[in-house]
C-alpha cells in the first residue's frame, strides 16, 4: 500500500523541475478534455503523451510501472468488460466503446501518478500556497496528517497481531474476516484521531493557530520551463481534439 | 514578528471558525476513509460478476464511498467538513489508483457538496440521525446523477431508475445510519472528546 | 522580548470542562528567569493540565481556571510566541518529512523572514547535538534522534521558556540519555527558563535546581535541595526452581521480507515452568521480534520455535508450531501483553473485555460474568467495570491488559516492555501484580529494557546476543 501512495524525499526526476502547480494545470487542462469527449481517438492522442512522459517522472522500469498503475489498470479492464457486456450496444460497436471508455479511465488517472511520482509533497503544498493561495493552514495541516499514514500502516499489523493475542482471527470464514477487519478498523479509526489530536496541540504549540501571516521557507519559483509545459500540454489537447475531428470521429458527451 | 498571537478562540470569531485539531482530525479522516474507497473499489470491480443478473444492483455496495462525508461533518461539526474530507478522500483513492482516475475527485467534491446541503439545510446546529440520514441521501443523488453522465449513459430509463433508487438507499443506509452509529461508537471510546457535544461533566 | 522568561502561580487551579473534580488546586510557585525547575507528583496530580495552561493551549471552552497564571507578567494566551514545549511522542509532534523542514516549521508560523529562518535552524540543530543534516527523512530516526529533533524544533524561534512534558517517556534509556544532554546543552547558557514534568526524577535531579512535587488533593510542595524520592518497594519474590519445558526457541531468527539485515539474529532460549526470564539489549537487536516469536504470533525465518508437552496437550495439530495454532488454541496457552494496551481492545466494556476471555477459557455463559467479576476485584479494576477500555489511564489499561491475558489462564505469558510510560506508582502495581503471577507453575517472560523490572522480577536474564545468565 505504501508504494503507490509513497511519501518521502522524491529522488529529484526530470519531470520535479517542472512547478506542481503547472502539472497541476496541466491535469486540469487534460481532464476538462476527456471528461468532455466520447470518442477513442482524444484519450488514444492524450495517454501516448502521457505514457511519453513516463520516463521523464523516474518510472522507466515495467516493475516501478506495474507497481504504481497495478489497480488502475485492473479496473480499467473491468470497466471496459462491463461496458462491453452490458451496455446497449452490440458487436464491434461495443468493443469500441468498452475500449474507449478504458482508455478515458486511464488516460484520466495517468497524469496524477506522474506528478505523484514527481513531485515531493511539501514542494506540492509550498507551491499551492504561494501561487495558488492556498490557506496555508488547511494545505499544511493536510500534509502534516499525510505524514502518520505510513505509521498507520505499521498500526494495522500490530492490531492484528494483538488480536491473534487474544485469541480473534479469521479462518476461512469471510463473515469472520469482515468483522475482524472492521473490529481492526475501528481501533485503527480511534487511534489515528487521538494521534491526530496531539499532533494538532503539538502544532498549535508552535504557533500554528497564531493568525500571523506564515512565511515559507523552502519558496517555489515559476521559470520559463512551467509556461512551456502548460503550453505543451494544452497544445497536446488541441492536437487530440483536432485530431479526432479530422477523423470523424468526435463526439463529445454532453455533462448533465 | 507581531507582538500579540491571536487567541484560538476569539469568540468574535464564532465557533465556525476551523481549529487546527479541526483541520487535522479531518484530513486524517479523509486519508483513513480514502485508503478505505482504494479498498472498496477493488472490492467492488471484483463482485461485479455476482450482479450479473441486473447490473443496477450493484448500487448496494454504494454506500461506503459517501461514508466519509457524513461521518466528518458529525465529528467535526463545522461548515465545508464534509468538502474537505471527500476531496482528501478521493485524493488519496486517486493516488493509490483508483479506477476512476482522478474523476474521482470531482466526484469527491459534489458528494461532499450534497452532504452539505443535509446539514447547512439545518445550519449547521443539529447533528442527529435525520441530518445524516438527510446529507447522506443528497450525496447519493449526486453520485447517482454523475455516474449516469459518465459511466452509464447506455442504460435504460428503467435500469437508471433502479441505480437511482439502490444508490440513494444504499448511502442512506450505510453512509447514513452506518455513519452515525460509527460516531457514536468512537464518541465512546473518549476519542472525540476535543470535540463539542457531550460536554457532560462524569 | 528576549532572554528568559518568568512564570508565577498563585492559587491557580483548573477544572476540565467534563469532569467534576478539580485538575488542579492552590498552586503556588514563583520561577525566576533562567531557573530549571522539575515538577512531579503523582498521576492525576494535573501536571500536564499545568504546563498546557502555562503553554496557553487550554482554550477557554476546555474547563474553568482560578487563580492567577502569568508568564512574563502577562496572560499565558498573549505570550504563546515566548513558549516551546516538547511532548511525550515524537511521531505526534513531527509535522514535515525533512528534519531541516521541521524545524524551520515553527519559525515559520510566526512570520520570520526567510533569511532568517536557515541560520536560526543550523543553530537549534547544532544546540540540540544534532548531526544527521537538514535533508534526513523524519520517519527514519530513532526515538532519541525524532525528540531531539523536535526539541530543535522548540528552540528555533529562541523561546523564554522551555517547557518539556515527560519527554523520555517513550524511549529506551539510549535515547532518553541523549535527549537529557541536548536539553542540558541548550540551556546551559540560561537563556531559557525550564521547567520539566517527568517521572524519573533521578534521572533529571542533576540538571535542574529546584523540584517541586503537585499534590493529589491539591497544592504544591517544594522539595529540599538533596531530596532524594523513596526507593521503590520491590516485591518480595521467592525463586522457584525451573520446572517442565514450556516453550523453546532454537536458533529462531527472524529477517522481515525484502530487508537484508535480521530484525533478530538467530537465538536460543527456553522457558521453565515457574521461572521469569527477562529479555534486555539496546534497540534494534530484536527483543520484541523474539517476543512474537515466542508468544507464536511470528514464524520464525530462521529455526523453530517449539512447545513442550505440557502446552501441546488437547491441540488438534500437536506437531505443529505455536505460530500455527488456531487463534482460540493460543490464547489458552500463551497470554501476550502488548506494548499499546489499546491494541488489544476488543469491546466497549472493561467488563465485557475479561468476559470475553473466561468465555474463551470455555466457562460457560453463567461462569464468565463471575470470572470476570473475580478478575476485577484482584486487579482492582471494580469501580471501572462499566467504563470503555479507550478511556482508562494508562496505568489502568495496562493493568486490564493484564487481566485480559489471565482471563484464560495461560501456562506462558509473555509481555512486551510492560512498564514503558508508567509513573512511579502504577509501576509499583503492575510489578507486584507480575510478581503475584510467578506461582511456580506458570513462565513469565519479560522483554523490557528497564532494569528495575529486571532486579524486581527476573530469574534468568538474556541480553540478547550474550548467553543466558541466572
Amino acid at each position: 500500500m505504501s508504494s503507490p501512495l509513497a511519501l518521502g524525499p522524491a529522488r529529484p526526476v526530470p519531470l520535479s523541475a517542472v512547478n506542481p502547480v503547472a502539472q497541476l494545470t496541466a491535469i486540469v487542462a487534460t481532464t476538462v478534455v476527456l471528461l468532455v469527449s466520447g470518442d477513442l481517438v482524444t484519450p488514444a492522442v492524450l495517454l501516448a503523451a502521457e505514457l511519453a512522459l513516463l520516463p521523464a517522472a523516474g518510472l522507466v522500469r515495467p516493475g516501478d510501472v506495474l507497481r504504481r498503475t497495478w489497480p488502475l489498470l485492473v479496473s480499467a479492464l473491468g470497466v471496459a468488460w462491463v461496458n462491453v457486456a452490458f451496455g446497449s450496444l452490440s458487436g464491434a460497436e461495443a468493443w469500441v466503446s468498452g475500449a474507449t471508455w478504458a482508455l478515458r479511465v486511464v488516460a484520466l488517472s495517468l497524469p496524477g501518478i506522474l506528478l505523484v511520482a514527481s513531485t515531493d509533497p511539501v514542494r506540492l503544498a509550498d507551491a499551492l500556497t504561494l501561487h495558488w493561495r492556498v490557506s496555508t493552514r488547511f494545505a499544511y495541516g493536510a500534509l502534516a496528517a499525510l505524514r502518520l499514514v505510513p505509521l498507520l500502516a505499521a498500526e494495522w499489523e500490530s492490531i492484528r497481531l494483538a488480536r491473534r493475542a487474544r485469541g480473534v482471527d479469521a479462518g476461512a470464514n469471510p463473515a469472520a474476516h469482515a468483522r475482524l477487519l472492521a473490529s481492526i478498523s475501528f481501533a485503527l479509526l480511534v487511534g489515528a484521531i487521538r494521534r491526530g489530536t496531539r499532533l494538532a496541540t503539538a502544532m498549535d504549540a508552535r504557533g500554528f493557530d497564531s493568525g500571523i501571516a506564515r512565511t515559507n521557507a523552502r519558496g517555489s519559483v515559476l521559470r520559463p520551463l512551467d509556461t512551456w509545459f502548460t503550453a505543451g500540454a494544452v497544445a497536446v489537447c488541441v492536437l487530440a481534439v483536432g485530431l479526432s475531428v479530422l477523423t470523424g470521429s468526435w463526439h463529445p458527451v454532453l455533462a448533465g | 514578528m507581531a507582538a500579540q498571537a491571536v487567541r484560538t478562540s476569539d469568540p468574535a470569531h464564532g465557533t465556525s471558525r476551523w481549529r487546527t485539531v479541526d483541520i487535522i482530525v479531518t484530513a486524517v479522516l479523509g486519508v483513513a476513509f480514502g485508503v478505505l474507497f482504494w479498498l472498496w473499489s477493488l472490492v467492488y470491480t471484483a463482485a461485479s460478476p455476482a450482479f450479473l443478473g441486473f447490473p443496477p444492483s450493484q448500487a448496494v455496495m454504494y454506500g461506503v464511498w459517501l461514508l466519509a462525508a457524513v461521518v466528518t461533518p458529525l465529528i467535526i461539526r463545522k461548515p465545508g467538513a464534509a468538502l474537505f474530507a471527500e476531496l482528501i478522500g478521493a485524493t488519496v483513492e486517486a493516488l493509490l489508483g483508483s479506477h476512476f482516475g482522478t474523476l474521482v475527485i470531482l466526484y469527491g467534491l459534489l458528494q461532499g457538496a450534497g452532504a452539505e446541503l443535509g446539514f447547512a439545510l439545518f445550519r449547521y446546529k443539529r447533528f442527529g440521525w435525520l441530518q445524516a440520514v438527510l446529507a447522506a441521501a443528497l450525496a447519493g443523488l449526486a453520485a447517482a446523477v454523475l455516474d449516469f453522465v459518465n459511466y452509464y449513459p447506455d442504460w435504460t430509463a428503467g435500469w437508471k431508475t433502479a441505480y437511482l433508487v439502490l444508490v440513494v438507499g444504499s448511502t442512506v443506509l450505510i453512509a447514513g445510519l452506518g455513519g452515525m452509529a460509527l460516531t457514536r461508537a468512537l464518541r465512546a471510546s473518549g476519542a472525540l472528546s476535543s470535540f463539542a457535544a457531550g460536554r457532560t461533566r462524569v | 522580548m528576549t532572554g528568559p522568561a518568568a512564570l508565577r502561580l498563585a492559587g491557580w487551579g483548573f477544572r476540565h470542562a467534563t469532569r467534576k473534580a478539580w485538575a488542579v488546586r492552590d498552586v503556588d510557585l514563583a520561577v525566576a528567569p533562567g531557573e530549571r525547575v522539575l515538577l512531579t507528583g503523582a498521576s492525576g496530580s494535573g501536571k500536564s493540565t499545568l504546563l498546557r495552561a502555562v503553554a496557553g493551549l487550554l482554550e477557554p471552552e476546555a474547563g474553568d481556571p482560578t487563580g492567577e497564571l502569568a508568564v512574563d507578567g502577562a496572560a499565558p494566551d498573549r505570550r504563546r510566541q515566548r513558549v516551546g514545549m516538547v511532548f511525550q511522542d515524537p511521531d505526534s509532534q513531527l509535522v514535515m518529512i525533512r528534519a531541516g523542514d521541521d524545524v524551520a516549521f515553527g519559525l515559520e508560523n510566526t512570520g520570520t523572514p526567510p533569511a532568517l529562518i536557515w541560520p536560526a535552524v543550523d543553530a537549534a540543530m547544532d544546540a540540540v547535538g544534532f548531526e544527521l543534516g537538514r535533508d534526513r527523512a523524519t520517519a527514519a530516526l530513532s526515538g532519541g534522534q525524532k525528540q531531539r529533533l523536535v526539541l530543535a524544533g522548540a528552540l528555533a524561534p529562541r523561546p523564554g521558556l522551555l517547557l518539556l512534558d515527560e519527554p523520555t517517556a517513550q524511549l529506551d534509556p539510549d535515547g532518553a540519555a541523549q535527549v537529557r544532554t541536548a536539553v542540558l546543552r541548550a540551556v546551559a547558557d540560561r537563556s531559557a527558563t525550564l521547567l520539566v514534568v517527568d517521572h524519573d526524577v533521578e534521572a533529571w535531579l542533576p540538571l535542574v535546581d529546584r523540584v517541586v512535587e503537585l499534590l493529589p488533593g491539591g497544592g504544591a510542595v517544594e522539595h529540599e535541595p538533596g531530596w532524594r524520592p523513596a526507593a521503590p518497594r520491590l516485591p518480595e519474590r521467592r525463586p522457584h526452581s525451573p520446572g517442565e519445558q514450556l516453550l523453546a526457541a532454537e536458533a529462531a531468527g527472524y529477517t522481515h521480507r525484502g530487508s537484508s539485515t535480521p530484525a533478530l539474529l538467530p537465538t536460543d532460549v527456553a522457558l521453565h515452568a515457574g521461572r521469569t526470564l527477562a529479555v534486555t539489549g539496546p534497540n534494534g537487536t530484536g527483543k520484541s521480534t523474539l517476543a512474537l516469536l515466542l508468544a507464536g504470533l511470528r514464524a520464525p525465518t530462521t529455526g523453530r520455535v517449539v512447545a513442550g508437552p505440557a502446552l501441546t496437550t488437547g491441540l488438534r495439530h500437536p506437531d505443529r508450531p505455536p505460530s500455527r495454532w488456531r487463534a482460540g488454541e493460543l490464547v489458552l496457552r500463551i497470554g501476550t501483553v502488548f506494548q499499546q494496551p489499546e491494541h488489544q481492545f476488543l469491546t466497549g466494556r472493561v467488563r465485557d473485555e475479561l468476559s470475553l476471555g473466561a468465555l474463551r477459557a470455555g466457562a460457560g455463559g453463567t461462569a464468565a460474568p463471575q470470572r470476570a467479576e473475580e478478575l476485577m476485584d484482584r486487579l482492582g479494576l471494580a469501580e471501572l467495570a462499566e467504563a470503555n477500555p479507550f478511556t482508562l489511564s494508562g496505568g489502568q489499561q495496562r493493568r486490564l491488559s493484564v487481566a485480559t491475558a489471565l482471563a484464560t489462564a495461560p501456562r506462558v505469558l509473555v509481555l512486551d516492555e510492560p512498564t514503558f510510560g508508567q509513573d512511579r506508582e502504577t509501576w509499583a502495581e503492575l510489578v507486584q501484580l507480575l510478581a503475584d503471577q510467578q506461582d511456580g507453575e506458570r513462565a513469565l517472560c519479560l522483554v523490557t529494557h528497564d532494569a528495575a523490572v529486571v532486579t524486581a522480577l527476573a530469574d534468568d536474564v538474556l541480553v540478547l546476543g550474550l548467553p543466558v545468565v541466572a
